[in-house]
């Protein structure tokens, strides 16, 4: 259970409280209701990049980290295809730093012409690293494509292509941040060694006089529903061949990410789940193997991967993949089985309250969804999840119309 | 109209006092420390092993221990703790590190009674079931097969070879060596590892004394000593390192970089004036290399540099990957930046501010119980207390920019450093 106070400013900026003071430090987070779903499809990556862009500098402070390590702390943020969060972690006592850094870049940036040249080199070499550079790394610039046509999921928060990045201007950088980056697009959630009434100060002092801004209204469409199998095959320079099928899920707030979660957790959480124990132990089939959601808030994937062991049959693995989820959808699962999933969960949810960055986070991601006081809900609605639920969701999501397969072959040196 | 361009007041960052675990002694030596706090209904339980090299032995054999150990006993399949563990919604790891080899479980509290008895059994009973350890090194190898496929794994690899030469620290296994494990040996240096002897417990969480009591009498009272001595070969470090070793990749599009050396491990009184140095240089979003190379060039994604400080040694290292077309340049660049630091004094206001960053990292480091324990260990296990800590800080306070050239000049010397590239140059 993670208690807080909310408030909410004239500009519309949501602000949230979580006062814990067994903690010397202080977070705060803030989130931006933007992600790589906002992109136009012919400047994707541009959601990530700009995350970068604001660190260096805003309108009125130069350099943004320097005088945050001056005071102890330190800053560091992400981009999904939903969201872009920023945090800092810094001593309670010098917490008014973070409000002045934080609203300064709310405010404006610097549009600093050199900054976006160096970090479109930066983001150009973790393109390289993480995606180009890596067995497999381009698996998401291949899958994402092949299970969404329309929805732009179909692009990896990277972008579609390094030329992408290469290309943006500084005239994209501004329209972007008078777009997105206003209060009202906004969640801030403060949590540590502090008092509401402080935060509450701070937040009029340094916040208030930001302009609202224009309202960003998001309407992005469904994605059709898929009616035949999809299938791609690489031949890749890769030492194991591997597999990824990828199937359509309701959206976040579905009751049923629920159900697909646990699906997940029973087929691959632990080394006594399903997949593990059946394919990688008993039928020495596989010599790793996943299920797991993506977590995106519009209708999202339930992903399964493996790599079978080199003397396996790709087909074989494949078809072994599929009478695991065959039994997903023919056999109600045991209380037993379904407990011990519900149990992993809930020692999890306490495991994760023992880290103000996670409390805040998590706060801001569910004040997203609605309401931040979801979040200690969530235990519950694992709870409430029935094995019928979990049998009828498996037949729904588990069928080759709803599935999109992507092959990695290894490429034998000649 | 408030003042957007100045910073805020800046307060002195009050330093968190450590936490003092309680010391007690099972009945049969083994030291278990209690770090006991009121919060969330959960604990961790480590039990902790020196690694031991019996004479001719592989360290792969200390790799597979630690890989193994919960992978079956005389009573309990490998399938079977699987289960208990997951029912009751634990998390048990097992790990293998340069110095230790552990098992820790993290559970809540009300499951704690129905897991203690699994775990005695595992550390007392463990037989690495020939199946098993067949899966075992089947799956290593094809995770190894395709880890080398990445160019920081190379080139870490190579660089711990280099820097330690033939022995646990400098030890990766190759694909083949997987071939010669056997359970044999396993089972034997289990039984001389895996032994009360051996074994440091740390209890964490909110630790009830139902808990200690269970802990007393399955840990202590019930687990005989052996009485054998722990044998360890000597740790001799007789390379002088200081090559470059370029191990070429052609459909790279970025080389993995690796600069370092052998260094001085926690225990000396150098220690911690190394780090000061250390986060100046790469240890920090803000280091001069993050910032030359990262962003002032934009070479990099990221670029940075550290210290492991292990029992017998100790070493510094620089990591990066970049660009091909600009390895050669950075290289260039690290070389210039450690030169910098040897020969110019640097400017107060970033001594300042480095000192500033590692005290609030510092306290930012104990976010919970855990971290205390964790820094208890680090101190601990080098025959040092906590009161380590407060010369640390005290250290890092003192510390004058003489002090830094001084520090830069004896411990980062670039020409005799160990250079690995992975890639392209």
């Amino acid at each position: 259970m993670i208690t807080f106070n909310r408030f909410t400013l004239s500009n519309g900026l949501k602000v949230l409280v979580h006062e814990d003071e067994a903690t010397p430090m202080a977070v705060v987070n803030i989130l931006y209701d933007v992600g790589a779903r906002d992109e136009d499809p012919d400047k994707t990556g541009f959601a990530h990049l700009f995350e970068h862009l604001m660190f260096g500098g805003s309108v009125n402070i130069p350099q943004y980290d320097l005088p945050l390590q001056r005071v102890g702390g330190e800053s560091n943020a992400f981009t999904s295809n939903d969201i872009t969060n920023y945090y800092i972690t810094l001593p309670a006592n010098n917490i008014e730093t973070a409000f002045w850094l934080e609203s300064d870049r709310m405010l404006s940036l610097a549009f600093n012409t050199k900054s976006l040249e160096t970090q479109r080199n930066v983001v150009a070499e973790e393109f390289k690293q993480r995606y180009l550079n890596q067995p497999y790394g381009d698996v998401w610039l291949k899958l994402r494509p092949l299970a969404y046509k329309t929805h732009p999921y179909k692009w990896a928060t990277i972008g579609k292509e390094l030329s992408h990045i290469e290309q943006a201007s500084i005239e994209d950088v501004k329209a972007f941040f008078k777009k997105h980056y206003t209060p009202q697009n906004a969640i801030m959630v403060v949590a540590g060694d502090v008092k509401t009434s402080d935060i509450k100060r701070l937040s009029e002092k340094w916040f208030k006089n930001i302009p609202a801004g224009e309202k960003y209204n998001r309407s992005i469409a469904r994605e059709a529903i898929q009616l035949e199998a999809r299938r791609s095959i690489i031949e890749a320079k890769v030492p194991v061949n591997s597999i990824y099928i990828a199937f359509h899920m309701d959206d976040r707030s579905s009751p049923s990410y629920y159900i697909c979660d646990l699906i997940s957790d029973i087929l691959s959480r632990g080394q006594s789940s399903r997949l593990f124990r059946k394919l990688l132990k008993e039928q020495e089939l596989f010599s790793e193997i996943n299920a797991y959601l993506l977590g995106s808030i519009d209708n999202g994937l339930f992903i399964v991967e493996g790599k079978p062991l080199e003397h396996v049959p790709l087909e074989n693995a494949e078809a072994a993949i599929w009478t695991e989820l065959k039994r997903m959808k023919d056999e109600p699962i045991l209380d037993y089985e379904l407990d011990k999933v519900k149990n992993k969960i809930e020692s999890t949810m306490v495991f994760s309250e023992m880290s103000i960055l996670d409390k805040a986070m998590n706060l801001a991601y569910f004040e997203l969804l609605g309401d931040a006081d979801l979040f200690n809900q969530e235990i519950e609605k694992y709870r409430r999840v029935t094995a019928e639920e979990i049998q009828e969701t498996a037949n729904r999501l588990f069928t080759k119309e709803n599935s999109s397969t992507l092959l990695y072959l290894a490429k034998k040196d000649d | 109209m408030i003042n957007r361009s100045t910073a805020p007041e800046f307060k002195d960052i009050e330093q968190v006092k450590l936490f003092e675990p309680v010391k007690e002694n099972l009945s049969n030596g083994i030291n278990l420390f209690i770090f006991n706090t009121d919060a969330q209904d959960l604990v961790r339980i480590e039990w902790v092993f020196n690694n031991i090299s019996p004479k001719g032995s592989t360290p792969l054999l200390n790799m597979a221990l630690g890989g193994m150990l919960i992978e079956g006993t005389k009573s309990l399949e490998s399938a079977e703790i699987a289960e208990k563990v997951d029912f009751y919604g634990a998390f048990l790891q097992p790990e293998y590190s340069f110095d230790h080899t552990s098992l820790t479980l993290y559970v809540l509290n009300k499951y704690v009674d129905f897991l203690l008895p699994v775990i005695k059994d595992i550390l007392t009973n463990s037989i690495f079931p020939e199946q098993e350890l067949k899966t075992y090194k089947r799956n290593n190898r094809q995770s190894l097969s395709v880890s080398l496929e990445k160019n920081d794994f190379v080139a870490r690899r190579v660089f711990n070879k280099t820097i330690f030469g033939d022995n646990r620290y400098g030890f990766s296994p190759d694909l083949v060596d997987y071939k010669t494990l056997e359970q044999e040996p396993l089972i034997n240096l289990s039984n001389k590892q895996i032994v009360a002897d051996n074994c440091t417990m740390f209890v964490s969480g909110k630790v009830s004394s139902e808990i200690i009591s269970s802990i007393h009498k399955i840990f202590g009272d019930e687990w005989e000593r052996t009485g054998e001595p722990l044998e360890d070969h000597p740790y001799i470090f007789d390379i002088n390192p200081n090559e470059t070793i370029l191990i070429e990749k052609n459909n790279a599009l970025q080389s993995a970089i690796r600069i370092g050396c052998r260094t001085v491990n926690r225990a000396h009184e150098d220690f911690s004036s190394l780090q000061l140095v250390n986060t100046i240089l790469g240890g920090y979003f803000g280091s001069r290399l993050m910032s030359n190379i990262r962003e002032e060039k934009g070479y990099t994604y990221g670029i940075g540099s550290g210290i492991g400080s292990l029992k017998h040694s100790a070493f510094f290292t620089i990591a990066t990957e970049v660009g091909i077309n600009v390895t050669q340049a950075t290289l260039d660049e690290i070389h210039k930046e450690m030169d910098k630091l040897r020969t110019d004094l640097m400017p107060i206001d970033e001594l300042n501010l480095v000192k500033n960053y590692m005290n609030g990292a510092f306290i930012g480091s104990l976010e919970n119980i855990f971290s205390h324990v964790d820094k208890f260990k680090n101190v601990h296990f080098i025959g040092l207390d906590l009161h380590y800590y407060t010369r640390h800080l005290q250290k890092i306070k003192e510390s004058t920019p003489e002090d830094v050239l001084a520090i830069a000049n004896k411990y980062l010397n670039f020409s005799e450093m160990s250079k690995v590239i992975v890639g392209k140059i």
